[in-house]
């Protein structure tokens, strides 16, 4: 059953912050899994539908997407100072753990295991953004508007090495308007 | 370390983060070009290493940005690659959701997702060959990071296993 305005639940401020601080910590590798988990199945603070709709539209926005949707959903239930609350609970925490990785990072960095043990998992991530990359590109049209859009932007960027702003200046707006003509 | 434009890298990354349609992977190519390209800040090798310890750190994995700026330039680094990620967020975010609650169905939102998409797919593919050339370098290295791309599109293992894996392959010597 799909919830309606009227039904929104009463979510304080202290909420938010606890619930986006505990999907923020156990996102390892990615935090959509855990935001989903959280916010429709632990809290039913929204449907699934409802879930869904305001992910769309922080991919749509620039910045990350689940940072997207947490200040929606913060903003949603308690206003500007809910927005503000959710987004400390989601950024505050790594933001330290980041720090404290640096910190080792500097003194332990350099020593060989380290670097061994680093330059393995390199090569890990490589193909973990790589796969996610394949998977993505599956759900693109058989079309030819698409795929050269998709590879415009890789060659500009990723052989060329043209600036990123310049490519989605130039790409963007034209891509937009293309799919606007094209709508059925 | 050399005198570091602390503002200048500020402003870059807020710029970044007003194109970075589809998430953080689509700016990486835009990030390694600053600071290892042009500014000549860190070595590509560093910049994969702080990308890594960025997936391996709990939270969402933009936050490679912040140890980043924390290893560039301490607290004052931080902010200045950790700030400009909140900017669009608050700004943009809460302007087009309240739109969005106003006018749900509105057509131009279909025609900028479905125009935007490809480009963020290839600006992923762009931020893969980057990094994949940043850490490799010879042909062990390659063989894993594609081994690593095929297991994980047939298997939905946990990544923090992998990157274990990998860990112990370079203490090891195999890549």
């Amino acid at each position: 059953m799909e919830q309606t305005e009227s039904d929104k639940p009463h979510v304080s401020r202290l909420a938010l912050f606890l619930t986006f601080s505990r999907i923020s910590l156990s996102s390892f590798g990615g935090a959509l899994f855990w935001a989903r988990r959280g916010l429709v199945e632990r809290q039913r603070w929204l449907t699934e539908r409802e879930f869904v709709d305001l992910l769309t539209l922080g991919q749509l926005l620039p910045g990350p997407n689940v940072l997207n949707l947490t200040v929606m959903v913060g903003h949603r239930f308690a206003g500007w100072t809910g927005a503000a609350a959710s987004v400390a609970g989601y950024l505050g925490w790594p933001f330290l753990v980041v720090i404290g990785m640096g910190v080792l990072y500097q003194n332990y960095g350099g020593l060989p295991q380290v670097q061994h043990a680093l330059a393995g998992m390199s090569k890990v991530a490589a193909g973990l953004l790589l796969a996610t990359v394949i998977k993505l590109a599956m759900v693109l049209p058989r079309q030819w508007r698409p795929w050269l859009f998709g590879i415009l932007a890789f060659v500009g960027v990723g052989v060329m090495r043209w600036p990123l702003v310049w490519v989605m200046g130039a790409l963007a707006p034209w891509a937009v308007f293309m799919a606007w003509k094209a709508k059925e | 370390m050399d005198r570091l434009d602390l503002s200048g890298l500020f402003l870059h990354m807020l710029a970044l983060w007003f194109v970075a349609v589809g998430g953080p992977s689509t700016i990486l190519p835009g990030i390694h070009r600053y600071v290892v390209e042009v500014q000549q800040l860190m070595t590509s090798a560093q910049f994969a290493e702080i990308y890594t310890l960025g997936q391996v750190a709990p939270g969402p994995n933009v936050m490679y940005v912040t140890l980043m700026g924390w290893h560039l330039a301490g607290w004052a680094g931080a902010a200045a690659t950790t700030i400009p990620l909140l900017i669009p967020a608050t700004t943009l975010t809460l302007l087009v959701g309240h739109f969005n609650e106003r006018y749900p169905n509105a057509p131009i939102s279909r025609a900028i997702r479905r125009g935007l998409t490809p480009i963020t797919i290839g600006l992923m593919f762009a931020s893969a060959t980057i990094l994949m050339r940043a850490v490799n370098q010879d042909w062990r290295g390659y063989l894993l990071t594609l081994f690593t791309a095929a297991l994980v599109l047939r298997k939905s293992w946990n990544p923090l296993w992998l990157l274990a894996a990998g860990a112990l392959a370079g203490i090891f010597g195999l890549v």
